[in-house]
């Protein structure tokens, strides 16, 4: 099929179209026997006339699926440290390195070292759990909010929160990013191992396995300055400098989170991890 | 579906013509159950993927005792590789179908899979991802059902940040959707649709196909219309989300339109409009303005460059164009948009020579968008007739009656269009279109005929003089075709 050569060139060149040329449409046109009548044509969804370009589409599809399900080949690179405080684990792939940190260091609880898959189950943590005001509050109106994204329902208690969703969002009974706390009071590590013995798959397995909790002997308290130690203390007088798991009292009451809030994140995370692992590259001398 | 290619390609050990073998026999099996309404194509993968698996990398079958063995040196192995090694040594496994089948028949063996992806273990979550991943590819369902207590957690990784991760668990969802009306009953008041639509936000590129491959499969499914699309849904509505917004951004041409993910979204938009839901809330949200920009890249990229693929991105456009312009709505917008733009029809022309070439079975669906641009619409008539492409329209005459249907479509808007048909090659292809014995051309050819003596002076004489009332007469006596047959005679003897 040849096409004329100034095709391209127009193609290339500015929108728009000549005149169209006068429609004078004579009746005998479509008097019978004759029945043209121009019209668009519509398909639906299951009509034969998608046969082909649909069996095109599914070889395509199965090409692609059949090269996702394996490992993929990872360019190695010499053995590097996770840069961030207390962490020791080892890695020779950028992409790992990468799952890791977004796993375990992205979404963490300052309070309680706690990991979360993302920044909303971290920010939902944070309000039920250390948030004063958010006590105080839920007292008087629904404040647990439905962890399902896009769902605006709220409740009472956590309780009315994990019977919503099991029941209207069919999810697991056992659900392990709807811990509820255990106690009002300050979190003792024994209430933190109770709430372990509840995650599913355990029959004794050590804390490592269980619900994004960073286990103790991997991470040293947080590296707060004691400068800043000593601010909070004077609101807080049971505040534990030593223990990093140990909850602020809330007994005050009227403590806003907001400043405590904007510490959540472990030391705030401008630059990438990629940008973080090709320091720690320069850093062995690469 | 670039990335694919960087390395993770499988070594392949048959030959060309093997190879041709074998897409020949999927091709006859994705037809055959597409005929019978079944076509999913997760389905008709693994026996392909199995027997490419020669050469040492054969997956073993296990036993109860094995898996158990190698899910309690995963759990509780004091050695990290250790453990992972064991994860993979599993995840091997359940490449078969009975490995499979006794993981799953095994007392806690999910259990303790999903206690494993929602460890705090990252490499380990990995592994038990790709385990999961496994599963969701089987043929069976009850092993692929056996992966519902995992969703929720899929679901909530979607809105993590760790690329990879994220993708093998939209894969996996896309597995699980195309399973059965069951599992979709459970995904969606899970939050699937919301959950797609915060991630559709990623920057990553793997991620966004990924997406799309599982929409799509959402898409696809047979309730999609009534319960997964409409606005009007409960849980989860893809037109009530921003979902379609930003697929739409997504197919937006220039330096960041990347293939692979623009083949996935435009699929997905086909399903969308093709069930008539709502389209015209598509079209106020600038489809039409966006499919037709594509369609001019498009037909720059074929122009550029010898890329695999691109008719794998024609084809749905195509198909979104064609049924949007059906539209009401589409008449009213289309005064601003590139579609009084003759550049569409150059782009369309570019485009069915590529698929001449390339992939010819595509071409109906070519024709049938220059059918819905040209009917009702006296400027891009105008267009074919001055950018010179009636001649290269006959061309295409065997390959579908469409082009006659076309050429009609030009020729009854009357004299100062038929005047630009004639003289030409169009007389000759005519004469030939009346010589086939299929009714439905030679009716469409009689209607054109009618048209050009009625606003073509001299085209009856010139019809007379070329032996066309011999090549009527062929058809005298056939049913649908006689009365147009006599009039045409009639009108060509005494005008």
């Amino acid at each position: 099929m040849q096409l004329p050569p100034a095709l391209h060139a127009r193609l290339a060149g500015a929108p728009g179209s000549a005149e169209p040329l006068p429609v004078e449409r004579d009746p005998a046109a479509r008097t019978a026997p004759f029945r043209f009548a121009p019209r668009p044509v519509r398909f639906p969804r299951e009509h034969d006339f998608f046969e082909e370009g649909d069996v095109q589409r599914h070889l395509y599809l199965q090409d692609v699926l059949t090269q996702v399900g394996g490992a993929p080949e990872r360019p190695r690179v010499p053995e590097f440290t996770c840069q961030v405080a207390g962490c020791c684990q080892v890695f020779d792939a950028l992409e790992d390195y990468e799952h890791h940190y977004h796993t375990l260091h992205r979404n963490v609880c300052s309070f309680c070292k706690r990991a979360f898959p993302s920044g909303h189950l971290l920010d939902t943590h944070i309000l039920e759990w250390h948030d004063s005001l958010f006590q105080i509050l839920a007292e008087r109106q629904d404040m647990y909010q439905c962890l399902v994204e896009g769902c605006t329902e709220k409740f009472r208690t956590s309780r009315d929160r994990k019977e919503h969703l099991v029941m209207r969002h069919l999810y697991p009974v056992d659900f392990r990013f709807d811990k509820p706390r255990k106690s009002r009071g300050p979190v003792m590590p024994g209430a933190a191992e109770q709430v372990l013995a509840e995650a599913p798959g355990d029959d004794g397995v050590p804390s490592e396995v269980d619900a994004m909790e960073v286990c103790s002997e991997h991470v040293e308290p947080p590296p707060a300055p004691a400068g800043e130690r000593r601010a909070y203390s004077h609101r807080v007088p049971h505040e534990d400098l030593k223990g990093p798991r140990r909850e602020i009292s809330t007994s005050n009451g009227g403590s806003s989170a907001a400043l405590w809030r904007c510490c959540r994140a472990f030391p705030p995370r401008r630059r990438g991890p990629r940008t973080l692992a090709r320091a720690a590259l320069h850093v062995a001398g690469l | 579906m670039w990335s694919r290619q960087r390395g993770r390609l499988k070594p392949l050990c048959c030959g060309v013509e093997e190879l041709r073998c074998r897409r020949r026999e999927r091709e006859a099996a994705l037809r055959k159950a597409r005929r019978e309404q079944q076509l999913v194509s997760k389905r008709l993968l693994r026996d392909e993927a199995l027997e490419e698996a020669e050469e040492g990398c054969v997956a073993m079958i296990f036993g109860e005792a094995e898996i158990q063995q190698f899910l309690r040196l995963a759990q509780r192995g004091t050695e990290e590789k250790e453990r992972e090694g064991a994860l993979v040594s599993l995840r091997r496994g359940l490449q078969r179908p009975e490995t499979q089948q006794t993981f799953i028949r095994l007392e806690g063996s999910i259990r303790t899979l999903v206690g494993l992806l929602t460890s705090n273990q990252a490499l380990l979550q990995l592994e038990a991802a790709r385990c999961l991943h496994e599963l969701s590819h089987s043929e069976q369902s009850a092993v692929v059902e056996a992966c519902l207590p995992a969703t929720s957690y899929l679901l909530t990784y979607l809105s993590g940040h760790s690329s990879d991760f994220i993708e093998l668990c939209l894969y996996t969802l896309g597995n699980l959707i195309v399973e059965s009306e069951a599992v979709r009953r459970q995904l969606l008041p899970q939050g699937i649709v919301p959950a797609l639509a915060a991630c559709i936000q990623s920057p990553h590129l793997t991620v966004l196909e990924a997406l799309g491959y599982a929409l799509s499969q959402l898409l696809q499914a047979k309730e999609a219309p009534e319960k997964i699309i409409p606005s009007a849904s409960t849980d989860s509505s893809v037109l009530g989300s921003t979902l379609p917004q930003h697929m739409l951004q997504l197919l937006q041409p220039g330096p960041k339109l990347n293939l692979g993910v623009a083949v996935e979204f435009a699929w997905c938009l086909h399903y969308i409009i093709c069930s008539q839901v709502n389209n015209a809330l598509l079209i106020t949200q600038g489809a039409l303005s966006t499919l037709g920009l594509l369609l001019l890249d498009l037909a720059g990229a074929v122009q550029r460059t010898e890329d695999a693929g691109l008719e794998l991105l024609a084809c749905p456009v195509f198909r979104c164009l064609s049924n949007l312009l059906t539209e009401a709505a589409a008449e009213a917008v289309g005064g601003q948009l590139q579609l009084r733009d003759e550049r569409v029809v150059a782009a369309l022309f570019i485009l069915l020579q590529f698929l001449l070439q390339k992939q010819p079975s595509l071409l109906p669906e070519g024709l049938w968008l220059l059918n819905n641009l040209t009917a009702n619409s006296p400027s891009f008539c105008t267009s074919l007739l001055s950018l010179d492409l009636i001649e290269p329209l006959l061309h295409l005459l065997s390959v579908s009656n469409v082009v006659l249907t076309v050429l009609c479509n030009v020729a009854e808007k009357g004299p100062a269009y038929c005047q630009r048909l004639w003289p030409g090659p169009l007389l000759s292809s005519l004469l030939d279109t009346l010589a086939f014995s299929d009714t439905e051309v030679v009716g469409q050819s009689l209607e054109l005929l009618q048209l050009l003596f009625l606003y073509q002076p001299g085209a009856a004489q010139a019809f007379l003089q070329q032996s066309g009332l011999q090549a009527l007469q062929r058809h005298e006596e056939v049913a649908q075709l006689q009365d147009r047959v006599h009039a045409l005679q009639q009108t060509a003897l005494h005008g």
